[in-house]
């Protein structure tokens, strides 16, 4: 039992640990904060399999954008916690019910089938390279083409996620500048002809003094 | 305890994907929280994709994950994205009460 069976199992435990209290956490900054800390056990666990530049991108992507996301719109949004635990322990039977089973099944199968303890030697090349230039490499040889179809895919998903949210202000005053320069002069003024002096027709004159 | 092996990682792996199966049905009227369950379903899966790429000794499981991840990315932002409007709209995430298109 080495170090990194014995790291395993820790990163294991809090890992477990805390997306337990991720679904069962009173308050939803709770339980964001306790993603993060799901988020960082994993990274650690992925650590330990040698994927360092996915883990750093994990710690990186996650918890530094998406997580700060969650928590900007749970607290943007002003949520009633309270109504959303009622009835929460009803379904923890068949909830709970559910999971041991998909776990068990997994179990299963997992601990028949897949017993390679070791990992096969990487060659002194590799290791020398160390992981993030491997992966570098096959991204931008192998997978040149899907990595620029992700691209497009977070434009596509920036484009959506402003165009959603943005909100376009009914009561505010605003000058259309295209409207305003194709603006010509018959548009604003008015030529009439009219003679110097006009003889008004007398006009009658009012009733002074109705109201006594 | 042995040494790891890929079973160790992958039963990881699967309870946590039957953890976050158990909090989308506990908490059902919660939306934030039925994201973030989502949201631990993909790290799951992430999980099993890195421990066969080290056990197996191929990158192609490592690359996949960082796709994975791009597609996660977008489908947070948009989804937070869609449950900004639907809080304007409705002034309640309640599950339970967006039954618009029940007919």
């Amino acid at each position: 039992m080495n170090t990194i069976t014995v790291l395993f199992y820790v990163f294991s435990a809090v890992l477990l640990f805390a997306s337990f209290r991720v679904i069962t956490a009173r308050s939803t900054v709770h339980s964001a904060l306790y993603l993060v800390l799901a988020f960082f056990n994993a990274a650690c666990v992925w650590m330990l399999l040698r994927a360092e530049f996915l883990a750093i991108v994990l710690v990186l992507v996650y918890v530094g954008a998406v997580m700060v996301l969650f928590l900007f719109v749970v607290m943007m949004l002003d949520i009633n916690s309270d109504q959303f635990r009622q009835g929460f322990w009803k379904h923890f039977p068949l909830a709970g019910m559910i999971g041991v089973v998909i776990a068990l099944e997994m179990a299963f199968v997992l601990m028949r089938g897949f017993q390679p303890s070791q990992a096969p030697v990487a060659d002194a090349r590799a290791l020398a390279m160390g992981n993030s230039r491997l992966l570098g490499i096959e991204l931008y040889t192998h997978y040149l083409y899907p990595l620029q179809i992700a691209a497009v895919l977070l434009l596509v998903a920036i484009i959506a996620a402003i165009a959603l949210t943005l909100r376009r202000r009914r009561d505010s005053r605003f000058i259309d500048v295209g409207q305003q320069v194709r603006v010509r002069k018959a548009d604003r003024l008015r030529l009439i002809q009219m003679p110097p002096v006009v003889d008004l027709p007398s006009a009658p004159a009012p009733k002074e003094g109705g109201a006594q | 305890m042995g040494p790891l092996t890929l079973g160790h990682y992958l039963s990881l792996g699967g309870v946590l994907f039957a953890l976050s199966v158990v909090g989308i049905f506990m908490n059902r009227r919660n939306l934030i929280v039925l994201l973030m369950a989502i949201e631990l379903m993909l790290l799951a899966v992430n999980l099993n994709f890195v421990a066969f790429s080290h056990y197996l000794g191929d990158m192609a499981g490592q690359v996949f994950v960082f796709f994975i991840l791009t597609v996660a990315a977008a489908e947070s932002a948009i989804g937070l994205a869609i449950l900004v409007v639907l809080f304007r709209s409705r002034d309640s995430i309640n599950v339970a009460e967006l039954d618009e298109l029940k007919g």
